[in-house]
């Protein structure tokens, strides 16, 4: 479009990066520290004697099983995202391409949903939770997530979005509704799939609120629950917290590199559902 | 609406074709109630059962530890209104708190990420790059950003305050122990966390901004201001409305911030509504005081909602 001057604009460009890399950079290197040398002043950039010794208080500490809580926020994130594919997306193929009575109110409804601030649900439904006996377990944090109202309303916007030739043809071969379903629209849907997967994941892995007051015991936790009590648990021995904090990161950081473009088109369009 | 064309598309059409057969394709209702069901089950117990539920408990004292719910009609709403109750100041103050974050998180969050869009919105070498760069704080939750500004912005032990002094600035700003200090602190690091999700979506709108129409008023002859208001900024209407909305509703939401790095601090002032309400309900158990602020809470929004909708319908006329 419009030409820039090179060094000027890449000046900026990386000025501007610095602002939101050099926090997350400082996260690493601290993890690296002996707490002495993480609050030293004038403070070290790079760690002086590069020491494991926080990775190793982290692993060695039975009231903070981070390994344990890893393996939950994997279990839980992983579990979401295959829910809220699967429910989401049936039910947005019968929004797109069904024809039934009270599609329009029950779309209104959903819809309507997306307005209500999530704080509302928190108490309601710690005791719906409470009442399946899902306290204090992963499932508070995987099965009431799914009905979040952004899947069902994305799918359903893709579908309507997919030829309908191809859907034809599958009905003139005799295909019923599951099988066009599952071996037309669903393979024709795989970026759109993606999209959902990688946000269902990366919504319920950052998700603190919720399970801070769901779950009780330490080896329940999350990495997020978990990074509040190690911050009790540790105040000022930060490369403690910071190791945790970069365990609590990697995965995430990783799943955005590789799965860069499906975020990006996943936040792009939650701006044009308004 | 989108819903309406695609059905009415292919009804007439199949019908001709399939002449006296007449039943081409038509699946029944059932197979669409079932395709619909799964995700039915989950919506209407977590999201409309508990928003009917909560209101209930409002009504009532809910105790979660006691046996006895005693209905007391709008108690619960009223002490919310009554100098002389237990959770008036309180709650008024943690009100307070999150007026004064979303005051000033959103006019920030709404400024900045659109000057951001505006940049990354040429053509350049690096262009996703650099987006990815700006987005990645947002990647990571409220918990990691929340530990890690608590340590960078320490009173005692941060490297800001190390760097500040170093550099003969005063080195001892109490960043998340005072007023005004924590505010700032909680606005910036918000803004810092989350202002590459709005340019994203900004960066979408510009995109579906026809390039004809900035040719149009180049050849016009307006200045790039001119193209900014006449152009840019109608183009982005929609969407503009919509990272308005969603800005006040999250910045209202704002809880993991004050938990972590100011832990309410000094005293209770940054303690915000939600971090209240989660205590009164969720900590103390008096779930039916906090479903009633809740619900109070979600009455606000509503009307601030209605009236940012308000304003950007007068602008359209």
């Amino acid at each position: 479009m419009r030409r820039v001057r090179p060094i000027a604009w890449y000046t900026v460009l990386i000025g501007l990066s610095l602002v939101f890399i050099a926090p997350l950079v400082w996260m690493l290197l601290t993890a690296f520290k002996t707490p002495g040398e993480a609050t030293r002043v004038p403070p070290t950039v790079l760690p002086q004697e590069p020491t494991t010794g926080a990775f190793d208080t982290l692993l060695g500490n039975d009231q903070t099983p981070v390994l344990r809580w890893f393996l939950n926020s994997v279990l839980a994130a992983t579990g979401q995202a295959v829910l809220v594919l699967a429910v989401a997306s049936m039910a947005a193929y019968a929004l797109a391409r069904l024809d039934f009575r009270g599609k329009k109110l029950i779309f209104g409804m959903i819809i309507a949903t997306l307005f209500i601030p999530s704080f509302v649900l928190i108490i309601p439904n710690f005791l719906i939770v409470d009442r399946f006996g899902m306290l204090d377990t992963l499932w508070a944090l995987i099965i009431p997530g799914a009905a979040g109202a952004f899947g069902v309303f994305f799918l359903r916007q893709f579908f309507l979005s997919l030829p309908k030739e191809l859907e034809e043809a599958a009905v003139l071969e005799g295909a019923n509704s599951w099988q066009i379903f599952t071996r037309v629209v669903l393979p024709l849907s795989k970026p759109a799939l993606a999209t959902l997967a990688v946000i269902s994941f990366l919504t319920n892995w950052n998700d603190f609120i919720w399970p801070i007051y769901v779950l009780f015991s330490p080896e329940q936790f999350t990495l997020p629950p978990g990074l509040a009590i190690l911050q009790g648990a540790y105040t000022i021995n930060y490369p403690v917290i910071m190791a945790g904090a970069l365990v609590a990161s990697i995965p995430v950081l990783l799943l955005f590199m590789v799965a860069q473009r499906y975020v990006i088109e996943g936040v792009s369009r939650s701006g044009l559902k308004g | 609406m989108a819903a309406e064309t695609a059905l009415s598309r292919t009804p007439p059409a199949q019908a001709g074709e399939a002449g006296a057969g007449g039943r081409v394709r038509r699946t029944g209702p059932l197979t669409a109630y079932l395709f619909l069901l799964p995700y039915f089950v989950v919506f209407a117990t977590f999201v409309l059962a508990p928003a009917v539920y909560g209101l209930w408990i409002s009504l009532h004292d809910w105790d979660y530890l006691l046996p006895g719910k005693p209905f007391v009609g709008l108690d619960n709403y009223k002490a919310l209104f009554d100098s002389n109750s237990a959770v008036y100041s309180f709650w008024w103050e943690s009100l307070t708190a999150t007026g004064i974050f979303t005051l000033f998180s959103v006019p920030l969050l709404l400024s900045i990420p659109l000057l951001l869009a505006l940049l990354l919105n040429r053509s350049f070498k690096g262009r996703t790059f650099f987006r990815a760069v700006y987005f990645a704080p947002y990647v990571l939750g409220v918990a990691v950003i929340g530990v890690l500004w608590r340590f960078v912005l320490d009173p005692n032990l941060g490297v800001v305050n190390s760097v500040l002094g170093a550099i003969g600035l005063p080195g001892d700003t109490p960043w998340t122990t005072a007023l005004p200090w924590a505010w700032v602190t909680l606005v910036g690091v918000t803004v810092w966390w989350t202002l590459g999700f709005n340019a994203v979506i900004y960066l979408a709108g510009l995109q579906d901004i026809p390039r004809e129409l900035y040719e149009a008023a180049r050849i016009d002859g307006g200045g790039k201001w001119a193209e900014f208001r006449h152009v840019t900024l109608p183009g982005l209407r929609p969407v503009l409305l919509f990272v308005t909305v969603n800005t006040v509703l999250v910045s209202a939401n704002m809880f993991g911030q004050s938990y972590l790095i100011t832990q309410g601090a000094p005293g209770t002032e940054t303690r915000t509504a939600i971090m209240y309400i989660a205590q009164v309900g969720l900590s103390d158990y008096k779930m039916g005081s906090a479903a009633a602020m809740s619900y109070l809470l979600t009455a606000c929004l509503l009307v601030i909602s209605l009236i940012v909708f308000r304003l950007f319908k007068e602008k359209d006329s």
